[in-house]
């Protein structure tokens, strides 16, 4: 894995005015995503790991600090179409079929219409829903939703995949299967990925590295490099490997939160 | 379906019967006036003391002459049956005699007012959409504009409709059928206004975030997910505004002297003292609008169908 820096944040903070004062959603928060990287932010709500998140995707502006995303500004990255991002929602648009929601970004930028089709075709295929191209979102399960945004997300060819807690509104079976197909994905494509969950397992099963963060001002406590080798079938879980490094996740959130 | 059609006729039996038994008290008194010259002896027998009488002494004095209450030519509240008769005799008796287009054909004077219902229609919803679109775009146009759009649906359109008409003939718009069509649209643009804005504002935070992930431009942001988003919207208030632009097209035909439309045949039935023609062409009115608002409601259905929206 080459050790090229994508995403580099230096003393991050980010300020939001409210009626009841200010709330510092980041405070200080400095990190490097290297290429390839599947990075995991995990943490208790309002610890700010969406809005990193956001900055990133440059929905946030910084208030504070600096950040780079592939070497230019969130902005500048953001024009040039550098990421993909995938919502807590798969925010699908009713009106339009499976194939016509993948078609919408490749719409908007510009794609021919030749081009378009052989994107849809492929993205559909690697998310595992090649066939479902005519149909409508209600006709899908929440878990095919999701894959159809997750491909939505791939179709223009960002190298870097952001994801705010996208099989959050999943159940667990579902979940699980998802993760793992996340997995053959991210190996396929070799996408850098950021990924924000509130699940220990599912940080420690995808992640090459686990950000732990906590709340009030949020900032980061621990970031963790996954010694689990880059092949995890699923019942990886299973073994102390992965419950020693699920022990130190937890370690590290209840070290940043104080439940008083 | 069928529990809906039986809870349908439910109503409208309880209203046939409600309707029914007060056609005897809202009558006696003409049918006494009626008998009373005919000769016949009633209790008390000069009209001028009957008027002290209450209505239910009246009928329990003279019971024989209740049901006369039921075929009057002049009746104070016709029966169902005699407003089925007369708009029978207005329509489709006129389409077998071949004299459809005649002044006393309640279609004649039905289409006069569908074509001002029409174009208000047509002149309300635009200026509802187009006033949405720029509310939705800018916060001084919402600021400048919705207090006035509200403001515009407290003012009595009777009082205004007058006006309407002095003005457009002095500014030298000949016919009624501009000034009719203006204050139709008058009443039918506010509910597609406020609809669709609603509508345009339906999309969620998260919705608006993917487009700007994308560096969506404006009018992309507006062609791809606000239009389509807000046509559940449309056409909800699409319903609302023909009925609205009916009643406008209505209330435009009352104070202006007009002699064709259904808001005509109203006037002149009341200051001609046939209620019979009042009822007919009321009955004609709200026919119309149920088959208008009809047609929108199979047109949303299809066309959301085929959008792949559940309607």
């Amino acid at each position: 894995m080459s050790t090229e820096t994508i995403v580099k944040a230096e003393n991050l903070s980010l300020t939001f005015q409210t009626n009841d004062g200010p709330v510092h959603a980041l405070k200080d928060v400095s990190l490097d995503i290297n290429k390839g990287d599947f990075v995991s932010f995990i943490g208790p709500s309002g610890c700010g790991k969406t809005t990193f998140l956001r900055c990133m995707a440059d929905l946030e502006e910084p208030t504070g600090g600096s950040i780079t995303v592939n070497g230019v500004s969130p902005r500048e990255a953001r024009k040039s179409r550098a990421y993909g991002y995938v919502f807590q929602h798969a925010g699908l648009y009713p009106w339009r079929t499976i194939g016509r929601n993948v078609r919408l970004p490749l719409e908007i930028m510009g794609y021919s219409k030749e081009d378009q089709d052989a994107r849809i075709k492929r993205v559909l295929e690697l998310v595992e829903l090649d066939g479902f191209e005519k149909k409508f979102p209600w006709q899908l399960s929440g878990g095919m939703q999701q894959r159809a945004s997750i491909a939505r997300a791939l179709a223009f060819d960002a190298d870097i995949l952001l994801m705010d807690e996208p099989f959050g509104a999943l159940d667990e079976i579902v979940r699980d299967h998802l993760n793992e197909q996340l997995l053959k994905l991210w190996a396929k494509t070799q996408k850098t990925i950021a990924f924000v969950t509130h699940s220990i397992p599912e940080a420690v099963y995808l992640s090459t590295k686990i950000v732990v963060m906590s709340p009030r001002p949020g900032r980061i406590s621990d970031v963790i490099e996954n010694p689990l080798p880059v092949d995890r079938p699923l019942d990886i879980r299973d073994t102390q490997a992965f419950l020693d490094v699920a022990h130190r996740v937890r370690e590290g959130l209840r070290a940043g939160h104080s439940y008083d | 379906m069928t529990k809906t059609a039986l809870s349908v006729l439910t109503v409208l039996a309880a209203i046939v019967v409600i309707w029914y038994l007060a056609v005897a008290p809202m009558n006696i008194r003409v049918a006494l006036d009626q008998a009373a010259r005919a000769g016949a002896e009633i209790e008390p027998p000069s009209a001028v003391e009957r008027r002290n009488v209450p209505i239910l002494t009246l009928m329990s004095n003279n019971r024989d002459h209740i049901a006369a209450g039921y075929d009057l030519d002049r009746p104070r509240l016709p029966t169902p049956m005699q407003v089925g008769e007369e708009l029978w005799k207005t329509t489709g008796a006129m389409v077998l005699k071949g004299r459809t287009w005649s002044k006393r054909s309640l279609i004649y004077h039905g289409w006069i007012t569908l074509q001002s219902t029409f174009w208000g229609f047509l002149l309300g919803t635009t200026i509802g959409i187009v006033g949405a679109i720029a509310i939705v775009q800018s916060r001084v146009i919402e600021m400048s504009v919705m207090p006035w759009a509200i403001i515009s649906q407290a003012i009595p359109i009777v009082a205004l409709a007058p006006m309407i008409i002095v003005l457009s003939s002095q500014v030298g718009i000949e016919g009624r059928g501009f000034p009719k069509a203006l204050i139709s649209s008058y009443l039918c643009f506010f509910p597609v206004l406020v609809g669709m804005v609603k509508g345009l504002r339906s999309p969620t935070a998260e919705q608006l975030d993917l487009l700007k992930t994308y560096s969506a431009s404006g009018v992309q942001r507006f062609l791809k997910l606000r239009m389509p988003a807000s046509l559940p919207y449309l056409f909800t208030s699409l319903k609302i505004g023909i009925a609205a632009a009916l009643v406008g097209a209505i209330i435009g035909e009352l104070p202006t002297g007009a002699i064709s439309g259904l808001g005509a045949r109203i006037l002149i039935g009341d200051q001609f003292g046939t209620p019979l023609a009042i009822w007919a062409a009321l009955f004609a009115a709200a026919i119309l609008a149920g088959v208008l608002v009809t047609l929108l409601d199979r047109t949303q259905h299809v066309l959301l169908r085929r959008m792949g929206m559940r309607s």
